[in-house]
Order: structure tokens, then C-alpha cells, then sequence
């Protein structure tokens, strides 16, 4: 039977037909959905870790015992999870164990724009890329023996556009293989330098037979329509080059993107007048060429920067664009927003209101950087909030402590934040540390997290309880405040900044778009009574607009949280 | 291509579309946004169907047919049309945030200028038909029941489509929106 499926869920299916039994993850667009849709197979254990680096482990530890396992993320959790991957390589694998990381080229949903493919070269590890859905799940199932066979994690490269394509699949059975018998081997699981020198001198003689393989491997596709032209490519690139030249050129679509075989692309170059290396991101297929002395063209015409198309290949190769027409007029942008009844919106209008330098993290509340409330000085990586506010405070001192605070979601917190917390508490500076606690992991589409009381599966699970944690890190002043109230929440940002200690505020109040939350009716403005002053509009609130001089309420949108009430001086707003 | 701003429900309203095509037997490939693009902000996702589908995005000048579910969206995913493609587009107006904040105007007679530019366009008011059915977020699933009336693709095809992807509970409430968008 065919089925549409998402990249990601074709994924899932793979795992599930290869007789994987544990799964453990971190949520990070474009991977989460890999992780929810294993979840919905009750033969597999699945949950979210409190990090990519918590979860490689627990996967490795699943491979050790002897069944297949795995862990996915994108790709800067991969830098987190770098750590493990790189002994893993060393250890190799007992049951298969397989990692999905997820490039973000174009940036959707990311804060850069790395190309992962560096950490396989760099662990030593086998890559391999699919194209499509269907290719999802046979790379995937394919790993898993490559993964026995060779005693090797194996990394499976998504990028958006195949996780997040639809396209059709073939559905099998789930086939378990017995599980490995677990047999304790301290010279290839205990990495202590005596063992690990061992180990390393396995992991370049399989690097090597790796190599041999990827000559011959069914994975590594030739299309071969004559002409002059080659192209050497994988991944979503193929889809795109094949779009626009279609029978023009010729192919070799490479499915093991580490590592690169050789004699393969030498035979494939020799037949063809010109040749092209098609990759988004880095040159990396592209400097493997070069080194054999292969003479390609590659980033001189495709650049380093962004997503394809077959748009930007038919122009780069053939010199042709499409025709179209604009519209006749201004259009002006349309960024992401708060929603309408965010509680993340409250606190940020308190910011922005006393002009408070903000160090800010990685989730929905990135979206407090964006005008009106522009409250947000830097964002770097999961958990660097906390962290670069006690550097920040360190540099500049008392003045610095009295006017800058770190804003950080509950999931963000548990992932990397509370660490930097320790740090605070440990080495002792008066920051301020807001926890935006929303009940939920927000941006990756409400994901459950170590806080929230529930696991992956929806079952109860134990809850962390931050205001004991972080008192017992060693935070004395720790206060809750619901953002929906403006004056308390101002009040307590004012007393906490002034306070001569380390503080945490946490700002409590749930996603509006979780379906337990019960919402009041939309508010309306009272027309007479509104001014046009426009204070309503510094909220960011996407339900509240201005006509013909007074505000008006989409009813559709609002969901009455009520802090446009508390910020309208002439009390125009209500039920 | 299905364009709108994000939580107007295009997700819903591509697989509808693509579960149609596939079960009338193409290559079908659904391009989606997750993420953070999707917070309010603009949102657009391809639905491309034939004997082969390779690359699953589109580009401008390649759409057969945009599908709005927001005027200002319309305006901006325009480019991506092709000479003599077709525009189906919801009457609904939404401001981004520039417009909210007084850094820019929301066009004025957008589909007017549309028209002008030789574009077919067939507009709905799929906000007050999806009211009339019961739930204003059901204004994605009208907008697809005027699609279907303007395709040859069988209604059974259509109706299994919307039970595979809506939730029971909602399935009376969203095929008397389909119902009311393909009548409109």
C-alpha cells in the first residue's frame, strides 16, 4: 500500500520496520516530528530526553545492551551531542544504532546555518542522505545493517525539505532482529586512553573499509543519459537538478555522503565533457574532487548560502528564468509573531517598557527581539542566556547587574540553562534570571518536558519543580509571577534587578495554544471611549489593529487574555 | 500553492489536497512549514502532482493555481504564478505586524489589482462561510471545497480525504465548510 507521508514520518516507519525498540530524543526543527510519530508505535520505547547529548546516550546505552537504537535532532543539537558521538565512533555499536540530524538550509527555524556533514567526516562515522520519503525509510532500514555490519553509529542527514515533504511511501512489516547478546568487552566500551588508542587504530581501518563499501554501495546511484553533461550531487540537491535538466545530464547521486568513494566519482568524471558538483551548504563532495585532481565546478556558480531550487540550477546551468508577474504595489512583510494571548507577550511589554538589556535563548520567546516590543539584545544557542548574562554582568559590573536579566523557556532551562544557573549561584554575580514557564516545549509544536509532568507518550511522568531546583542550586530569591498581570510582573522585575543577590523569576502561565487552556471571550473596544493613542499597539498583539483611527479587536484571534485592558489609560477595552 | 499566515490551517488544507491526487493515482509531492516561521508569520506550502515529481518546492513563475487564504498573502505569492495560472483566493484581510505598528499600509483593492494584471481570480468570503458552518478555522476547508468545484477530481475522492485527515469530532462541523465553499 502507498502512502503520503512527511520525510519525517517515512523516517519513523523505517525505524519501526527495522525492529528499533528504544528512541530517544530532543525536539529541534525540522527532526521532532521523527521522534512524535515513533512515539505513535506502541512497540517502541520512545522519549524526549532533557537534551541531544542526554539522548545519544541513552541510545548508545540501548545499542551497548543489544538492541537497535536510536536518537534524532537538528543540527545544532548535534554539536551538543558531539561530545558522545565522537566515543561512540570509537566504541562502535552492539545492536544498531542510527542518529537523524536534520540541516536547516534557508534558516527556517534556526539560528545558523552549519552543515553537518563536517561532524561525520570529523567523528568518522558513516553518512549516509536520502531524497525523498520513500528514500527515508530504506536508507534508514539500510543503516541499521550498515550500522551491524560495520560496528559503526550511522548518521542519516535530513535537511528541511525532505523532512518536511510529503511524498509517497510503501509500507512494510516490522521485522525484529533478536536482540545482541550483551557481553562485557572493556576494550571497546571503556575509552580510557589504553583501550581508546585501540580502538583508534579500528576506527581508521573501518573508515577505510567504509570507503571500499561506498564504491559499490546500492545507496550510490548512477543516472546515466549520455551527453556532455555530469552532475555529481545528493540529497535534496538531486531532486532540484533533476527538476530542471531532467534528461540533459547525467547523475551520480550520491546516498553515502561519508565517506566518498573514490574510484566511483574518478570513473563517473571521465565520461562526461563537463561536470558539475551540486551541494547546498559546504564544498565538501566538491573539495573531495578537487583533491583527487578531478576538474569540477562546483561553488564558484552555486554559492555557500541557502536553499536551492531547480530555479537556481536551470539558471546556473542552462541560463534561463521563469517569467512572472508582480504585484502592483507595496507588500510589506509579514514576520512571525507572538500569538494573540502569548503569556511570553506580557513579560516582554515589562522589558521593553524599562528599557532592560536582555540576553535571550532559543524557543517562541526569540520573537520578543521583533518590533514593537524589541526586547531582546543577543540570542546564541540553547542555554546561553543564562551564561553570557553572568559574563556579561562579570565585564560591567554592579551597573550591568541593575539593568540586565536572562529570558529563557522551561524546556531551554532543563536542556542546557540550569547549568549556567550553577554558575551564577557557584562564581556569584546579583543576575537576574527570568524562566519563562509556559508548561510546555513551545516552538517544535508542544513537545512534554522534564517540567511538564507528562512523558512523550502522554503518560504521567515526574515532574521537576523549579523554584525547589533552583533554590537548591543555591538561588536564595526565587519568586513566580503570572505575566498576565502587568504590574506585578513589572514590580517584581524592578525588585529582583535591585536585589543584592542572585535572583529567578519565573513567569508562569501556559501556552495559549495548549487545549487545556480555556479562553475568554474576544475583547471588543469601545469606540467612543478609544482615543487613538495607540498605547495597545506597543503590545505586538497580532488580534489588535488600528482603523480609521480607532483600535479594533479581530475576534477571531483574541482569545481575552486581557492585557490590552491593563495598558489602555481610558479603559476602552472590555468583554 | 497554498499560501496564508501561519494558524489559518494550510497544513490541513495541503494534505486534503494531496491525499486527493494521490488517490487519483499521480506523483505527488506536499512541501510544509514547521517552526518558528509558522508563529503568524507568512506560510506556504506546495503541492505538486504529475507522472514524476522531483523537487518538491516551487518557484516564481512555475504555480498552475495559488490558493489564499488571506488577501495581502495573495498579493505577495503573485510572482509565483504562472502566466495564465489561476488565483483562488480568500476575501479575508489580516495585518502583519509593520501595518499594526504604523511602519507600513495594507494595500488598498488588492484583488482589483490582481484582476488587472490578467489573473484569474475567483474570491470567497471563506471567514464568514466557515462562521456559518459553525467554527471560524474551518475558513481552510471552504477554500478547498471551491477548489473541488472547480476540479474534475471525483467528490468520493474529496470526502475520504477529509475523514483521513480531519478528527472525527470535527468532521461533521468540516464537511459542511467543504459543502459550503464548493456552493459558494
Amino acid at each position: 500500500m502507498k502512502k503520503l507521508m512527511l520525510g519525517n514520518a517515512a523516517f519513523a516507519r523505517g525505524l519501526y520496520e527495522a525492529g528499533v525498540t528504544v528512541v530517544s530524543s530532543y525536539p529541534g526543527t525540522p527532526s521532532t516530528e521523527i521522534t512524535e510519530c515513533a512515539a505513535e508505535y506502541d512497540e517502541i520505547y520512545a522519549e524526549w530526553a532533557p537534551n541531544e547529548k542526554v539522548a545519544m546516550e541513552v541510545a548508545l546505552g540501548a545499542s551497548i545492551a543489544g538492541s537497535r537504537s536510536f536518537c534524532g535532532m537538528k543540527h545544532v543539537g548535534l554539536n551538543v551531542a558531539a561530545d558522545p558521538l565522537y566515543t561512540a565512533a570509537y566504541t562502535g555499536v552492539n545492536g544498531g544504532m542510527v542518529i537523524a540530524v536534520a540541516d536547516d538550509p534557508g534558516m527556517h527555524s534556526s539560528q545558523n546555518e552549519q552543515d553537518s556533514r563536517h561532524h561525520a567526516i570529523a567523528s568518522k562515522v558513516l553518512m549516509v542522505e536520502p531524497s525523498d520519503s520513500a528514500e527515508c525509510k530504506e536508507f534508514v532500514k539500510t543503516s541499521f545493517e550498515l550500522s551491524e555490519e560495520f560496528d559503526t553509529p550511522v548518521i542519516v542527514r535530513m535537511c528541511t525539505r525532505v523532512a518536511h515533504s510529503q511524498s509517497a511511501v510503501e509500507i512494510c512489516d516490522r521485522v525484529v532482529p533478536p536482540q545482541k547478546e550483551y557481553v562485557k568487552n572493556p576494550q571497546k566500551y571503556v575509552m580510557m586512553p589504553a583501550f581508546a588508542r585501540g580502538r583508534h587504530v579500528f576506527v581508521e581501518e573501518r573508515l577505510e573499509k567504509l570507503r571500499t563499501y561506498a564504491e559499490t554501495s546500492p545507496l550510490n546511484k548512477i543516472i546515466d543519459n549520455g551527453g556532455d553533461i555530469g552532475i555529481i550531487t545528493s540529497g535534496i540537491s538531486y531532486q532540484y537538478a533533476r527538476e530542471a535538466m531532467g534528461d540533459k545530464a547525467s547523475y551520480l547521486k550520491l546516498g553515502v555522503v561519508n565517506p566518498l568513494p573514490v574510484d566511483l566519482i574518478k570513473n563517473f568524471c571521465a565520461k562526461y565533457k563537463t561536470v558539475y558538483v551540486i551541494e547546498e551548504l559546504d564544498d565538501i563532495i566538491e573539495t573531495h574532487c578537487k583533491k583527487l585532481g578531478l576538474n569540477v565546478i562546483g561553488k564558484e556558480l552555486f554559492g555557500y548560502i541557502g536553499e536551492f531550487s531547480q530555479a537556481v540550477v536551470a539558471e546556473k546551468l542552462l541560463g534561463v528564468k521563469n517569467e512572472y508577474s508582480a504585484f502592483d504595489g507595496n507588500v510589506p512583510v509579514r514576520p512571525p509573531v507572538m500569538c494573540a494571548g502569548c503569556p511570553h507577550r506580557g513579560l516582554f511589554y515589562c522589558l521593553s517598557k524599562n528599557k532592560i538589556t536582555v540576553s535571550g535563548d532559543i524557543g517562541c520567546y526569540t520573537l520578543g527581539a521583533s518590533a514593537p516590543l524589541s526586547a531582546m539584545d543577543t540570542t546564541i544557542c540553547m542555554g546561553a542566556s543564562i551564561s553570557a548574562l553572568h559574563g556579561f554582568n562579570k565585564a560591567r559590573g554592579a551597573d550591568a547587574e541593575k539593568s540586565t536579566v536572562a529570558v529563557i523557556g522551561d524546556s531551554t532551562f532543563m536542556h542546557s540553562g540550569m547549568t549556567g544557573l550553577v554558575n551564577i549561584a557557584y562564581n556569584a554575580t546579583n543576575s537576574t534570571v527570568i524562566i519563562l514557564d509556559n508548561s510546555i516545549t513551545g516552538m517544535t509544536g508542544h513537545q512534554q518536558n522534564p517540567t511538564t509532568g507528562k512523558n512523550l507518550k502522554g503518560d504521567p511522568a515526574a515532574a521537576v519543580n523549579l523554584e525547589e531546583l533552583c533554590k537548591a542550586i543555591g538561588i536564595k530569591r526565587v519568586r513566580v509571577v503570572d505575566p498576565y498581570n502587568l504590574a506585578e510582573t513589572e514590580a517584581a522585575i524592578k525588585e529582583e534587578l535591585a536585589a543584592e543577590e542572585p535572583s529567578v523569576i519565573i513567569s508562569r502561565r501556559p501556552c495559549a495554544l495548549l487545549k487545556y487552556v480555556k479562553h475568554k471571550p474576544a475583547l471588543k473596544v469601545v469606540s467612543d471611549k478609544c482615543k487613538g493613542c495607540k498605547m495597545c499597539l506597543k503590545l505586538g498583539c497580532p488580534a489588535i489593529s488600528v482603523r480609521d483611527g480607532k483600535a479594533v479587536i479581530d475576534h477571531t484571534q483574541c482569545v481575552g487574555c486581557g492585557i490590552c485592558t491593563e495598558v489602555c489609560k481610558f479603559d476602552a477595552i472590555g468583554e | 500553492m497554498i499560501v496564508g499566515v501561519g494558524g489559518q490551517g494550510s497544513l490541513l488544507a495541503s494534505r486534503l489536497l494531496g491525499n486527493v491526487l494521490l488517490a487519483q493515482g499521480y506523483d505527488v509531492k506536499v512541501s510544509e512549514v514547521h517552526g518558528m516561521s509558522q508563529r503568524g508569520g507568512s506560510v506556504v506550502t506546495y503541492v505538486k502532482y504529475g507522472d514524476e515529481v522531483c523537487s518538491p518546492v516551487i518557484e516564481k513563475g512555475e504555480a498552475d493555481v495559488i490558493i489564499s487564504f488571506e488577501q495581502l498573502e495573495a498579493a505577495r505569492w503573485l510572482p509565483y504564478l504562472k502566466k495564465g495560472g489561476k488565483l483562488i483566493t480568500s476575501t479575508q484581510k489580516l495585518d502583519p505586524m509593520p501595518v499594526i505598528t504604523g511602519a507600513a499600509e495594507y494595500p488598498a483593492d488588492i484583488i482589483e489589482k490582481i484582476k488587472a494584471a490578467g489573473v484569474e481570480v475567483t474570491a470567497v468570503d471563506a471567514l464568514g462561510l466557515a462562521e456559518q458552518a459553525g467554527n471560524a478555522k474551518a475558513s481552510n476547508v471552504v477554500l478547498m471545497g471551491k477548489v473541488a468545484s472547480q476540479t474534475e477530481f471525483d467528490d468520493k475522492l474529496w470526502q475520504d480525504a477529509i475523514e483521513q485527515c480531519v478528527p472525527p469530532k470535527f468532521l461533521e462541523l468540516n464537511k459542511k465548510a467543504f459543502e459550503l465553499g464548493r456552493n459558494a
